[in-house]
């Protein structure tokens, strides 16, 4: 990176909008909290409180001692949630880094490929799709067990046929222009065009549905444990939170309520980050389809670099 | 025109048929392939292993795959998705009869789907930009995020326990559909909005807009009358769509509002890890989506004259 890229990037990341700010300092804050949870709390998520019930043996309403309450079990709500977000986190990002690279090689390797093979992959990925995604989760967990990496295996399975459509129509625009039939003339094998050319002009849409999948994968994890085929008790998440006290709603409504505002803060983040990165990338695309100057390129690769 | 019609619904109902023997062999092959102990499962831990042989053999389960996938196909096509391991009834007659109540639960999701969020859409193109716009934007966002057990257990919360108004879960009449059915719609309300408000603000850039606005008619009518029409156009595509994917069975809704539809059988097989029914939901779930597709398909042919051309 030459340094006035380095300076116009610099100047650029002053104008990132309200909305996106905010999802990236709530992104931030939370993987924090996931990060530093011994340091934060110093209660176990397991184990009560020896105060952690009120003489009914009923969760407690949140206090200054405890912030979020205690649960059904009397332990720190805090403490579950600090320690919930890693698991929850952990299931989101890596079924989405999953998916968007299945996704990626199926859609790309089906739209650089002609006639038959090309219809087959693609009759195949159709197919994937008309399985709803959370009936295919839930299905596939319940009769290989559940357990948190069979959950974020599942979750890339019944996610990345999206990710493959959308990949698959941008290949179809991509290796129709100037730079690949060039490169295809002076010889390149196909291998060659797939991994030089095709997954770098891929690399914007990928980094899209990174940020953009994670919105969903991170639903699809707390509701898979919230139907008790994610995550298992001992280990937190945020969806087995609520699966665990959801009989006590009424009487200890936090105890849903804030990790469901977690799961919806965490989702909401990820879904204005990923749709800012995707603008930002149209608005590159849009730029690409006039013939490219020097000061163009210095600027897209600065640009790209940037919303890296 | 007709000729021409019959050709395109010929093509669809093959693409259809294809589909379906594909996820047929999904299916089955989930069913089959995905490391599962039936035998054991139906025999209880202590069996012996003459036990789970003879189980094994009574399920079929000693054959090769292929004449396994074609019983389970003789049987699907009359209607057979097997017989539960656990409960031992016929999976088909449970779903059936567990059809009415998701019927009545996706209806109720798609009217408030269409109620919310065309109506929202249409406020935030009209008044692009303004604060109307930014509010519908906002809970759009807002409804997308929300996971399904949130909304429901909080409206549960709010109008079920705090205000008492509406009972707390169960089948009956209207108000026992109420919170399920706004929890099931708004889900989806929020891609009404987003679909309709873009086609508010293309159709409003129209020539023809712009025509009539010259002429004098007023911008009330204008919109009422030939931006919102235009506007909505893509709406029962939609609809047919979400039909499609809400029949198959809204797990987390029917568990939370213990509604008995398809989503509780789900629910009941995922407990008894019970994988024919399991398996037939899933196969009910990707049919519907299939089914619908075509349907939309046809239906948008009927309503958009541009399909038509192509």
């Amino acid at each position: 990176m030459t340094w006035d890229v380095a300076v116009r990037c610099a100047g650029r990341r002053r104008k990132l909008p309200t909305g996106p700010a905010l999802g990236l300092a709530a992104i931030s804050l939370i993987i924090a909290g996931a990060l530093l949870a011994p340091l934060l709390t110093p209660h176990s998520p397991n184990l009560p409180l020896p105060d952690g019930m009120t003489p009914d043996g009923m969760p407690k309403p949140p206090s200054l001692a405890h912030w979020f309450g205690t649960d059904n079990l009397g332990r720190s709500m805090v403490a579950r949630v600090l320690y919930g977000a890693r698991a929850t986190l952990l299931v989101g990002v890596v079924s989405n880094t999953i998916a968007v690279v299945v996704g990626t090689l199926v859609g790309g390797i089906g739209g650089m490929l002609e006639g038959r093979a090309e219809a087959a992959v693609m009759r195949f990925v159709d197919l994937m799709l008309a399985f709803p995604a959370l009936i295919l989760a839930i299905a596939i967990a319940s009769i290989i067990g559940p357990s948190l990496w069979n959950a974020a295996l599942i979750i890339a399975l019944s996610n990345w046929t999206w990710i493959a459509r959308v990949v698959y129509t941008k290949t179809l625009s991509i290796r129709e222009r100037n730079f690949i039939t060039a490169a295809r003339l002076l010889g390149a094998s196909r291998w060659y065009l797939f991994s030089r050319h095709l997954l770098m002009h891929l690399a914007p849409i990928m980094l899209v549905w990174e940020t953009l999948g994670i919105a969903t994968t991170v639903q699809m994890s707390a509701a898979l444990s919230f139907l008790g085929v994610g995550v298992q008790p001992p280990t937190p998440s945020w969806g087995n939170i609520i699966h665990d006290n959801q009989n006590y709603f009424t009487v200890a409504p936090w105890t849903v309520l804030i990790p469901g505002v977690f799961i919806l803060v965490l989702s909401l983040s990820f879904n204005i980050v990923g749709e800012y990165v995707h603008e930002k990338m149209e608005a590159l695309e849009s730029r690409e389809r006039r013939p490219e100057t020097a000061e163009d390129a210095r600027e897209r690769f600065g640009e790209i670099e940037h919303a890296g | 025109m007709n000729r021409q019609f019959f050709g395109f619904v010929a093509k669809r109902l093959g693409q259809g048929a294809i589909v379906l023997v594909g996820i047929s062999i999904v299916t089955f092959l989930l069913l089959y392939v995905i490391p599962s102990d039936p035998a054991s499962l139906i025999a209880g831990r202590a069996a012996n292993p003459d036990t789970i042989a003879r189980i094994n053999a009574q399920l079929g389960l000693d054959k090769p795959v292929w004449l396994r996938y074609a019983i389970y196909m003789g049987h699907l096509l009359h209607g057979n998705l097997g017989t539960s391991y656990v409960e031992r009834t016929q999976v088909a007659r449970e779903l059936l009869s567990r059809l009415p109540a998701t019927l009545e639960l996706v209806s109720g999701a798609i009217f408030w789907e269409v109620a919310i969020g065309v109506s929202l859409g249409v406020i935030g193109g009209v008044w692009r930009g303004r604060l109307a716009d930014r509010l519908a934007m906002g809970f759009a966002y807002v409804t997308v995020a929300a996971p399904q057990f949130v909304t429901g257990l909080l409206l549960l919360y709010v109008f079920g326990f705090q205000l008492g108004w509406l009972p707390l879960g169960g089948y009956g009449g209207l108000s026992y559909l109420l919170l399920p059915s706004l929890t099931l719609g708004l889900l989806n309300a929020a891609w009404h909005t987003r679909v309709v408000r873009s086609e508010v603000v293309r159709e409003q850039g129209e020539p023809y807009v712009e025509a009539a606005l010259a002429r004098g008619v007023s911008r009330r009518t204008v919109i009422l009358r030939h931006v919102v029409p235009g506007a909505i156009l893509p709406v029962p595509t939609l609809v047919g769509l979400d039909f499609g994917y809400l029949m198959g069975g809204a797990v987390i809704i029917d568990q939370v509002f213990g509604w008995p539809g398809v989503g509780q059988y789900m629910w009941q097989g995922i407990q008894n890890t019970d994988v024919p029914v399991i398996m037939g939901v899933t196969l009910f779930a990707a049919v519907f989506v299939v089914v619908a597709n075509i349907i939309a398909d046809i239906v948008s042919y009927f309503i958009d004259p541009r399909i038509r051309v192509n």
